[in-house]
């Protein structure tokens, strides 16, 4: 054939004149994208960590990071599927403010009349509904722009305003508080975190389901005779996997619980206080532990589910995915229904933290989710972006703003570096990827 | 002979117009089991316009469809495809972001018990079908957008004929083609032939398609010049009904043919 030329060489043929860096990327499948964002990422804290002075890479900081991270990277993996598909959604902060007013007072003034206080369902009964409506406010904006072609930048700067205005009615701009204390629990602190034996435990099941992934996918490659990774790669993987998921739980428990609430715990419990002090670990935030979830749940819904297939394909050619029979429009609108439905995850996680409802809350909001998508690799052209990028954005993003705030710099300027930042990191990007076709 | 036979596909008094334009005015065409049919006429006179409209992409504004006979109710792709009609687009309708096993089952993925894609499984029959069509081809995990205007080609006829589709279009099938690549086409359709595949051929260049075909259609302006066996006429003569709309002697006339005074 005339174009052999350029494709037929098979892998082993290409191999003998390569470097070993090369051949190394090429064995693990390791996606070099994200290595570099991951390297940025390093760079950054390791930066702070000497500007301010030794305060960045601690435990505490770094616990605090993840847990600052954790709403934005929730809405974060939605915006990669909507922005996958060429549109947009400007509306998230706004969704989150409503909902999570919503959620405020159903949880501080309405379901408190008819259970009474503190009932121990109220959270759940708050958080469905929360659920409940934001996808359905999502649902709602993906019928007008799959139904009505109204674009979705439009239509979510509609949303951004109208949701912002709903949120102030409800309250008459009244800030709704205290929250309930079981949904507290999904904002963090002291008692939001997991303690150490039960972070241990999450740690350990992520062990086994890396290496059991690992091992599955060679079994399946090997049953219809596919190319495998050798094995040394396979080992590699395994351990640097089970490493960083370790190393994480450790730092998580090695940030113990402030001293006049260890006191108050321990008085509490009848513990004699000791002589150093009590040292009790914080382990993973609760909030940190649904972002890894949602994390999770949107990986398999983006690479292992039709649905995700098709989400790709639309953002490929969306004549194409027209042309094979895919309702390219029901895609749509569960695209933003999934989108509110993690806008509202979200709204639970910050009113949790702030322990209120406020109408200005998630504000700006859409605009740092968009920027976390983008800098994670998400193409604004569409059909290209990874929910684990996406959530390595909203890393960068928070460890730029928190290395500031560390670094005492005034949140003008904080704003100009983020605005610089998020510019350098798409320019770079394009670069890459003009260099790799 | 095949005349008695029932047609695969029978396309009757089709006219479809946008905006005022009549695209397909008052079209009739046929397709018998293992026969190719060459649609020609010049960019513009309309036989994109009236093959989409079989293939689902179009509704229809007059007109009906029969297949074996039967009346069809086609108003989207999915339709055209449960009546085992595959069309292979002149853009080449390919999600290039995806991979080839991907681009096969696009739209009708295999899946495992628990409802996940099971992307091994497609893969394996993807390197069963490419194996057949394109022996060379070995790029099964990139994307589409990587490949030769040849192999995404292949990844097209190969999804057509992944299906058991028992009517194909192929919309400028060697338009983006090299020779060798034309002819490997060429020996395809003759295979698809003898399995009782009925093909549609779309071309605007009869250079391309008058070895092919059993029969050509011949459409100008939006309506039907004539029909012929490409046995009983010459190159020039179809050349003549697509440049003029004059019908030869042993030639049906259609209602787009020139009048004689």
């Amino acid at each position: 054939m005339a174009d052999t030329t350029h494709t037929a060489p098979f892998n082993r043929a290409r191999s003998a004149d390569e470097s070993p860096v090369k051949r190394f990327f090429r064995a693990t499948e390791i996606d070099t994208r994200l290595l570099g964002m991951v390297g940025a990422m390093l760079i950054i804290w390791i930066g702070f960590h000497f500007l301010s002075g030794g305060l960045f890479l601690t435990s505490r900081n770094l616990w605090n990071l993840s847990v600052q991270t954790a709403s934005i990277a929730v809405m974060a993996t939605g915006m990669v599927l909507v922005i996958v598909t060429r549109n947009i959604d400007l509306s998230v902060g706004s969704i989150l403010g409503f909902v999570g007013m919503i959620m405020g007072v159903l949880q501080a003034e309405l379901l408190p009349q008819l259970l009474g206080f503190n009932h121990p369902a109220t959270w759940i009964i708050t958080l469905f509904a929360g659920l409940l409506l934001g996808a359905g406010i999502g649902a709602l904006h993906g019928m007008i722009i799959a139904f009505l072609n109204v674009p979705s930048f439009i239509v979510t700067l509609g949303g951004l305003l109208v949701w912002r205005g709903a949120t102030w009615f409800v309250t008459s701009g009244r800030t709704v508080a205290p929250m309930d204390t079981t949904f507290r629990l999904m904002g963090g602190g002291t008692e939001g975190s997991i303690g150490a034996a039960a972070s241990w435990i999450v740690g350990l099941i992520a062990c086994v389901a890396i290496v059991a992934s690992i091992i599955h996918s060679r079994r399946q490659r090997k049953r219809f005779g596919f190319p495998r990774r050798p094995i040394w790669a396979e080992y590699f993987l395994s351990a640097v996997g089970c490493a960083l998921v370790l190393g994480a739980v450790a730092i998580a428990n090695n940030y113990g619980w402030p001293v006049n609430i260890a006191r108050k715990y321990a008085d509490a419990n009848g513990i004699a206080w000791p002589e150093g002090g009590l040292f009790i670990a914080h382990g993973i935030a609760i909030p940190v532990l649904i972002a890894i979830l949602i994390g999770i749940i949107m990986t398999f819904i983006s690479t292992r589910l039709r649905f995700g297939r098709y989400v790709f394909a639309i953002g490929g050619n969306p004549e194409a995915a027209e042309l094979a029979g895919i309702k390219t429009r029901w895609v749509t609108v569960r695209i933003f229904a999934l989108m509110g439905m993690l806008c509202a995850v979200a709204a639970a996680i910050s009113t949790a933290r702030l322990n209120a409802a406020t109408n200005a809350q998630g504000e700006l909001d859409e605009l740092y989710t968009i920027a976390a998508a983008v800098i994670g690799g998400t193409s604004l052209a569409g059909g290209m972006g990874t929910i684990a990028g996406a959530m390595l954005g909203a890393l960068v993003m928070q460890s730029l703003q928190s290395g500031m705030v560390l670094l005492g710099i005034d949140s003008p300027l904080q704003r100009i570096v983020v605005g610089m930042v998020l510019v350098t990191a798409v320019w770079l990007d394009t670069v890459y990827r003009a260099r790799a076709k | 002979m095949t005349e008695q036979r029932t047609p695969l596909v029978e396309m009757r008094n089709i006219s479809i117009s946008f905006g005022g334009i009549h695209a397909v005015d008052n079209a009739s065409v046929d397709l018998y089991p293992g026969e190719v049919v060459a649609l020609l006429g010049h960019n513009g006179a309309g036989k994109s316009t009236l093959i989409k409209i079989l293939s689902g992409a179009y509704r229809r504004d007059e007109g009906e469809i029969l297949i074996n006979g039967e009346p069809a109710d086609i108003s989207n792709p999915r339709d055209a495809k449960k009546y085992g009609i595959e069309t292979i687009y002149q853009t080449l309708a390919v999600a290039d972001n995806v991979d080839a096993a991907a681009n096969l089952y696009l739209g009708r993925e295999l899946r495992t018990p628990w409802g996940t894609l099971d992307d091994v499984a497609m893969e394996a029959k993807a390197r069963e079908v490419m194996g057949r069509l394109n022996p060379n081809f070995q790029r099964f995990k990139e994307p589409v957008k990587a490949l030769s205007g040849g192999q995404r080609q292949s990844v097209a006829i190969a999804r057509a004929i992944l299906f058991n589709a028992r009517i194909l279009i192929m919309d400028e099938p060697t338009a983006a083609l090299g020779p060798q690549e034309t002819a490997q086409v060429g020996e395809l359709i003759k295979q698809l032939k003898r399995e009782g595949i009925g093909i549609f051929l779309i071309s605007h260049d009869i250079h391309d398609v008058f070895d092919l075909a059993d029969r050509v259609s011949v459409m100008k302006n939006g309506q039907v010049v004539g029909h012929a066996r490409t046995e009983d006429v010459t190159k020039d003569e179809v050349l003549g009904m697509i440049i003029m709309g004059k019908v030869p002697a042993k030639a049906t006339p259609g209602p787009g043919a020139m009048q004689m005074a």
